[in-house]
C-alpha cells in the first residue's frame, strides 16, 4: 500500500515538474530541430552567455518563436542569421563574420601561439649553439634550489 | 640584450594593463545598435488610448520625433519616467511611447498613475515592432529625423545628462 502511495506520488511530481518545465515545440519535430539549430547560434542579449535556444529569458522565447515561424514560412538559415544582425547586430551571432572589426578577434589567438612558438625556438636554438662550458655544471652536492625533502634524499640515497 | 629581456615583459604588462583597463570601463551591456543611420523599421500600431486608431511609420514622416520603449513590468522605466514627463513639458519634438509586451489595462493604469509624457503610445502587445527595433533592454529611447532615419538610441533609462548632452543638442541639430 505505502510502495503504490509512493509510486503515485512520485508520477505526480514527476507530471508536475514535466508540466512547468515543457517548452513551447512545434508539433512537427523536424522543425523544432531545425529551430534549436538556427536559434543555438544566436546570442540572448538579456542573458549574454546564453543562447536563445538554452535561455528562457521572455526576449528569447520571443527570437525563438520568431525563427520558428520564420523556418515554416519556407525561410534559409541565412536569411533568418540576416534578419538577427540586422536588428541587434554582429553581437547575436555567436561565430561573428570574418570582416576588418573581428580580424583581431579571430586572428589574435593563433598570432599569440605563433609568437610564442617563434620565441620558444630563438631561445631553445641560442641555448643549443652554447658552448657546455655557459651552463653551470650539475653539482651533486648542490642541494641548494631543491625542495627539503628531495635534498635529503639526494644527500642519503638509502633512506 | 640583458636590459630587453627585463624591458620586454614589463612592456608587455603595460600593454594588458591598458587593454583590461578599457574593457573595465565598457559597459557590455550597450551593444551598439546596426540601425543607427539606417531607415526606421516600418510599423502600423494601434494607438493605446484609442485602439480604433492605428499610427504608422509614415504618419510621422517629414518631422523628428523621439520613440521612448516602456512597459508597466518595467522598473528602470518608472526610474526615468519622472524625466520624461518634465521634459515633455518642454520639448520640441514629439515623443511617442511603444508600449512594449504589455497589456493594456496595466499601460493605461500606469500613466494614470505616474503620468502620461507621450504625445501617443503604441501598443505593441507581442514584441515584434520591438523586435524590429532590436530593442532588448527596456527602457529604450530613439531619435528618428525628418527623413525617418535612426539618428540615436539610447539603451536603458534616461539621465538628465544624457538628455542634456546628446538628445538635446542632437534634436537642436535636427530640427534646424
Amino acid at each position: 500500500m505505502l510502495k503504490l502511495l509512493m509510486a503515485a506520488l512520485l508520477a505526480c511530481a514527476a507530471w508536475g515538474a514535466s508540466a512547468k518545465d515543457a517548452p513551447q515545440v512545434a508539433e512537427d519535430p523536424a522543425l523544432e530541430k531545425r529551430t534549436l539549430a538556427v536559434a543555438a547560434e544566436l546570442r540572448c542579449l538579456v542573458c549574454q552567455n546564453q543562447t536563445i535556444a538554452d535561455s528562457n529569458a521572455g526576449l528569447a522565447v520571443d527570437l525563438r518563436n520568431q525563427v520558428r515561424e520564420m523556418l515554416r514560412a519556407g525561410k534559409s538559415e541565412r536569411e533568418i542569421v540576416d534578419y538577427m544582425t540586422a536588428r541587434y547586430g554582429d553581437f547575436v551571432l555567436y561565430r561573428p563574420p570574418v570582416k576588418n572589426t573581428t580580424a583581431l578577434l579571430w586572428f589574435g589567438p593563433p598570432l599569440l601561439l605563433g609568437a610564442g612558438l617563434v620565441t620558444l625556438w630563438l631561445v631553445l636554438r641560442r641555448r643549443s649553439r652554447l658552448g657546455a662550458d655557459q651552463f653551470e655544471p650539475d653539482d651533486a652536492d648542490d642541494t641548494d634550489n631543491l625542495p627539503p625533502d628531495e635534498a635529503a634524499l639526494r644527500k642519503d640515497p638509502a633512506r | 640584450m640583458k636590459r630587453w629581456q627585463f624591458i620586454a615583459p614589463l612592456a608587455l604588462f603595460v600593454v594588458l594593463l591598458g587593454f583590461l583597463g578599457v574593457g573595465l570601463n565598457l559597459n557590455p551591456r550597450e551593444v551598439p545598435s546596426p540601425l543607427i543611420n539606417k531607415p526606421a523599421p516600418d510599423f502600423a500600431l494601434p494607438r493605446l488610448d484609442d485602439p480604433s486608431q492605428t499610427i504608422a511609420l509614415k504618419d510621422l514622416a517629414g518631422r523628428v520625433w523621439m520613440l521612448n520603449v516602456w512597459a508597466s513590468w518595467c522598473v528602470a522605466c518608472r526610474e526615468e519616467h519622472p524625466l520624461l514627463v518634465d521634459y515633455s513639458r518642454r520639448a520640441t519634438v514629439p515623443l511617442y511611447g511603444l508600449n512594449y509586451k504589455d497589456t493594456r489595462a496595466d499601460a493605461l493604469a500606469w500613466l494614470a498613475r505616474f503620468g502620461n509624457p507621450y504625445t501617443a503610445s503604441l501598443s505593441d502587445t507581442k514584441g515584434l515592432v520591438g523586435i524590429d527595433f532590436g530593442v532588448y533592454g527596456v527602457p529604450e529611447t530613439f531619435i528618428i529625423d525628418k527623413q525617418g532615419v535612426v539618428r540615436f538610441k539610447h539603451i536603458g533609462p534616461v539621465t538628465p545628462q544624457v538628455l542634456h548632452e546628446r538628445i538635446e543638442p542632437l534634436l537642436k541639430e535636427l530640427n534646424a
